[in-house]
């Protein structure tokens, strides 16, 4: 697998920026988790019982969601500390948001220039699914979806100009 | 190679116990691991002195890694402690501007357990 300053991309289309979100999220379960992600092929939506968020701001201006269950996030927490998962409810929610984080750097790091010209903010992560989102986005979101440990997870960058 | 007592700076502390275990995992002798989850935290924490290495991030809230390390250029107490960056900021001008402020080493996240040994060990080595 390349590592992240190995690829060199320069696209303007955020359909374009698909593989690289989706080898960023990759990499960063595998390298961190010791997890690989797998597709996910339903057609059935992530409940977002958990959504970490980090914000991009620079010449790439968005959002950048994690959603999953709480059980996914727990182990997230479990795999990342190499704890039993009964003992890593406590951690879930910092882990799901340096998740996040490790993935909107890894994923703008990838893009030419970008590393340089998008900052990012601290994570939040936002718990339940009983709330409206709105990021003034100029399209639809850029959505990649796996399984992780056999629960969906769903990984969405809103961007706007 | 004599116990170190490491300082780890980030405002996860998953990382923090994630940084503490890849340093036992590069075979570092721990004698005291401090954590602190910002650069201000960090800063209180080399004032009470006896640190051999900080770990630090870049992105945190109160006081960001690059401010901490403009700080501790001030501080006797952290005068040759080695500083090594892990963070998800991965650009050159980040590298360069946290190496001119002091910054011994930089690793960017996602990290394996094989680059903190990589970065860390030299440096620890050059203290001997």
């Amino acid at each position: 697998m390349n590592s992240a300053n190995e690829l060199i991309v320069h696209h303007d289309s955020p359909e374009e920026w698909r593989p690289f979100l989706e080898l960023a999220c990759r990499e960063v379960f595998e390298i961190m988790l010791g997890c690989k992600l797998e597709p996910y092929n339903s057609a059935d939506p992530v409940p977002p019982e958990f959504t970490a968020m980090v914000g991009l701001a620079g010449q790439l201006c968005g959002v950048l969601t994690l959603r999953c269950t709480a059980k996914s996030a727990t182990l997230m927490a479990s795999k990342m500390l190499g704890i039993d998962p009964k003992q890593a409810d406590e951690h879930m929610w910092d882990a799901l948001g340096e998740v996040c984080n490790m993935i909107a750097g890894n994923f703008k790091n990838k893009l030419t220039g970008m590393a340089d010209r998008c900052m990012l903010s601290v994570p939040t992560v936002i718990t339940g699914a009983d709330y409206s989102f709105h990021a003034l986005a100029d399209a639809g979101p850029l959505e990649v979806l796996f399984t992780f440990e056999g629960a969906p997870i769903n990984v969405a960058l809103e961007v706007h100009s | 190679m004599k116990k170190i007592r490491a300082l780890i700076v980030d405002d996860s502390s998953v990382m923090r116990k994630i940084v503490e275990r890849s340093l036992r995992q590069a075979g570092i002798d721990l004698a005291e691991v401090r954590e602190a989850s910002n650069g201000a935290e960090g800063l209180g924490a080399i004032n009470e002195g006896g640190v051999d290495l900080i770990l630090c991030d870049i992105n945190m809230p109160v006081m960001d890694g690059i401010e901490f390390l403009r700080q501790l250029q001030g501080v006797q107490n952290a005068k040759n402690v080695p500083v090594v960056m892990i963070t998800t900021e991965g650009s050159e001008s980040h590298v360069v501007q946290a190496l001119s402020v002091g910054a011994r080493g930089y690793i960017r996240k996602p990290f394996t357990p094989e680059q903190v040994k990589e970065h860390v060990i030299p440096l620890l080595e050059e203290k001997k």
